[in-house]
């Protein structure tokens, strides 16, 4: 559904990718994990052909976003993590812009909306960060575009919205939609995301689905320094040593995102020879 | 529903749903929550659900009507019990053993305690 062959993008002096590659399905949730600044919001951009590779080609269901062709932008909406929304009524707002997603469901919008709690008398500028964030990801989902992408949803979502937000998405995603949502907040998505993409110095560090994760690797808790010492990557904590080793025994354990993110970005060699035994 | 530390989550969704049917919430031939009800409730992707549903048809605890949904097989109890036992003895057991053994306990110490505690939850 996207197709990105060997990307290559800069802002004027800073290069973000040099030949970057990434293919993405329908009917996933893809999680994008990276540093700050290692260009998670600059891929999402291009995506949504906000911004123009400088080399390399994108290709979203057969589409070149850069052209921005109206039966491409129908199909994409991307909630951004800085945005703006004018001083109206919240129903202004969607009577202006919903006419340009022929998928727009009224109804599930004001599902939305109820399950956020938004007061919907309020004019836009009067909400708080939180409230019109979580307003833009409402009207986002109820586009019903073929490719949604989030960057940092959950931020300046409060606790009840987090769990919300997750009950909204996993009754959003179907076979046809590919969501790519970009974060730093991994605990607040771990179950929600079924493969996840690490970026870093502009290339792809790592991409697998949590099934390969999950079936690849083991992560648990060990008192044991023998094991410790032989772990693919391991981390001392209050309850013993968290680590990661290669999963023999074909148990399945819960998989830790935030100490698989750490393993990778500190030393991912033991990590990929894992994936490739 | 609180996830646990250590297993997959797919296996903690069937774990769930094992559990309903042996309370007897759940009853053979009653359909069981669509995948993305359950999807919805627990706040997990779809996907990990559908993973679960599918281990639960080898399981033969659940099955697939075509275009209808789940339901609880009617055989389902048993094969729950088979399930989660084989699942306690080799996983909860152990550590049970382990710690009995270092406090010098033996099996028939924690007779009052299961005694009590059926009291407390289930009487």
């Amino acid at each position: 559904m996207v197709n990105i062959q060997q990307l290559h993008f800069g802002y004027r002096k800073k290069k973000v990718f040099t030949g970057l590659s990434l293919q993405l399905q329908p009917g996933h949730i893809y999680g994008l994990l990276g540093k700050n600044g290692t260009g998670k919001s600059t891929l999402l951009r291009n995506i949504a052909g906000l911004l123009f590779p400088d080399q390399g080609s994108i290709d979203v269901m057969g589409f070149t976003p850069g052209k921005r062709q109206p039966a491409f932008l129908q199909e994409v909406f991307m909630v951004p993590e800085e945005f703006y929304l004018p001083n109206i009524p919240l129903q202004a707002m969607v009577s202006n812009l919903s006419p340009f997603y022929p998928r727009f469901n009224q109804q599930q919008f004001d599902t939305y909306i109820r399950e956020f709690e938004i007061p919907v008398e309020n004019k836009l500028e009067s909400m708080s960060y939180g409230q019109k964030k979580k307003v833009l990801i409402s009207f986002g989902l109820a586009c019903n575009t073929s490719v949604l992408l989030m960057d940092e949803p959950t931020n300046g979502l409060d606790i009840m919205s987090k769990s919300q937000f997750r009950k909204v998405m996993a009754g959003a995603i179907d076979e046809n939609k590919c969501v790519i949502i970009s974060t730093h907040q991994v605990k607040d998505l771990e179950n929600l995301i079924d493969r996840i993409t690490i970026i870093d110095e502009g290339d792809i560090l790592f991409d697998q689905t949590i099934d390969a994760i999950s079936r690849k690797l083991s992560f648990r808790i060990s008192f044991d320094q023998e094991e410790v010492k032989r772990a693919l990557y391991s981390e001392s904590s209050l309850r013993g040593n968290a680590i990661i080793t290669s999963n023999t025994d074909g148990e399945e354990s819960k998989i830790d995102l935030e100490l698989l993110y750490k393993a990778i970005v500190t030393n991912r060699q033991p990590i990929h020879s894992a994936f490739n035994s | 529903m609180q996830f646990r530390e250590s297993q997959a989550i797919y296996l903690q969704i069937a774990d769930y749903v094992c559990e309903k049917i042996l309370l007897k919430e759940w009853k053979p031939e009653e359909r069981v929550p669509s995948v993305r009800e359950l999807a919805v409730q627990l706040e997990v992707n779809p996907n990990t659900v559908m993973r679960t549903f599918e281990f639960l048809q080898q399981q033969e605890i659940i099955y697939n009507q075509r275009g209808i949904g789940y339901f609880v097989s009617p055989n389902a109890l048993q094969q729950a019990v088979q399930y989660r036992k084989a699942e306690f003895t080799e996983k909860d057991l152990p550590n049970l053993f382990r710690n009995m053994y270092l406090l010098g306990m033996i099996p028939e110490d924690l007779k009052p305690w299961y005694e009590k505690y059926k009291q407390q939850h289930f009487a």
